[in-house]
């Protein structure tokens, strides 16, 4: 095993769904994105969006709870210690490509791109991952290019 | 006509916004990390000291959401706000630590009118959180959308 067979490169994952409750969709956005669209129905029906939907950071945060959920945790056979997931250094071209709707459920993925020496830290690596979201409809709602330092050496 | 502080003709280009201050208590970056970001260097003390991190710090999430609390409260909720289209990037530059104190800082880089909704204009922006040791800890660039004063219906 080398470390491609461990992330999977290339492979999409699905992460599972999450149904984003109406309550839950306001409980995040009176803490973190008090926009009206995001907190009350009434406001949110004569909004840009005419509904209620989540804050697209909420979206991203569900991303990351199913994310950990379907660890990269499987047997290590390859050379060397297990690789070990560190923090991440940020994300880039996240796209919010439309509403969370309350109510709906969204279906996540993730597909590791590949990974590459980091320079700055001898034994670590960085992981580039493609995150991905859809509704019910099949159609994507979110999608970002996110990274992650994995320990390697 | 808008009653609302900021429309798209109030972001002029090059000047910085003032975007605020947030204090980062352990207890909720123990409760958001737990719901959403359940990691040892999120959840504990010790566990963060374990980590290259070097303490209990919060999900580079949370720190996003962080900022966004900063910028509804100093711009976004008294605007013309018609949402955002996505984030171009953001960069966790350094562990933001139980205790510290964020203080946010925003520069409009450009900003145009759409051709194609009249009344609407984008304006793009490079956004910043500093600690209370003046480290730039966070950095995000993003487009958002705004109304023009005279769009928005009375």
């Amino acid at each position: 095993m080398n470390l491609d067979d461990y992330f999977a490169i290339g492979v999409t994952t699905d992460l599972g769904s999450h149904k984003f409750e109406p309550e839950e969709i306001k409980v995040f956005a009176r803490k973190y994105d008090p926009q009206p669209f995001h907190t009350d129905e009434i406001a949110a029906r004569d909004s840009v969006f005419g509904g209620l939907c989540a804050s697209g950071w909420h979206t991203t945060a569900v991303w990351m709870k199913r994310n950990l959920a379907t660890g990269m945790d499987g047997r290590w056979t390859g050379p060397g210690p297990k690789p070990e997931f560190g923090p991440s250094p940020g994300f880039k071209n996240l796209k919010w490509l439309k509403p969370v709707y309350a109510g709906e459920t969204i279906r996540f993925t993730r597909a590791c791109l590949g990974h590459r020496p980091l320079a700055s830290r001898p034994g670590w690596r960085v992981l580039a991952i493609r995150a991905e979201a859809f509704d019910s409809t099949g159609d994507k709602v979110i999608e970002f290019e996110n990274a992650v330092l994995v320990k390697t050496g | 006509m808008t009653a609302r502080k900021w429309a798209f003709e109030d972001f002029i280009e090059g000047a910085t916004l003032d975007l605020g201050s947030k204090h980062v208590t352990a207890e909720e970056i123990v409760e958001f990390a737990s719901e959403f970001d359940a990691q040892p260097m999120h959840l504990s003390e010790e566990g963060g000291r374990q980590s290259i991190l070097g303490g209990l710090s919060a999900s580079g999430w949370h720190t996003c959401a962080m900022f966004m609390r900063l910028l509804c409260d100093a711009i976004l909720l008294d605007s013309t706000s018609q949402g955002a289209p996505g984030i171009e990037q953001v960069k966790w530059k350094k562990p933001v630590l139980a205790g510290d104190t964020l203080t946010g800082r925003s520069t409009v880089l450009g900003k145009r009118l759409s051709k194609s909704r009249p009344g609407l204009g984008f304006v793009s922006m490079r956004a910043e959180l500093f600690n209370q040791r003046g480290k730039s800890v966070f950095e995000l660039e993003n487009v958002g959308m705004f109304l023009s004063r005279e769009a928005v219906p009375s």
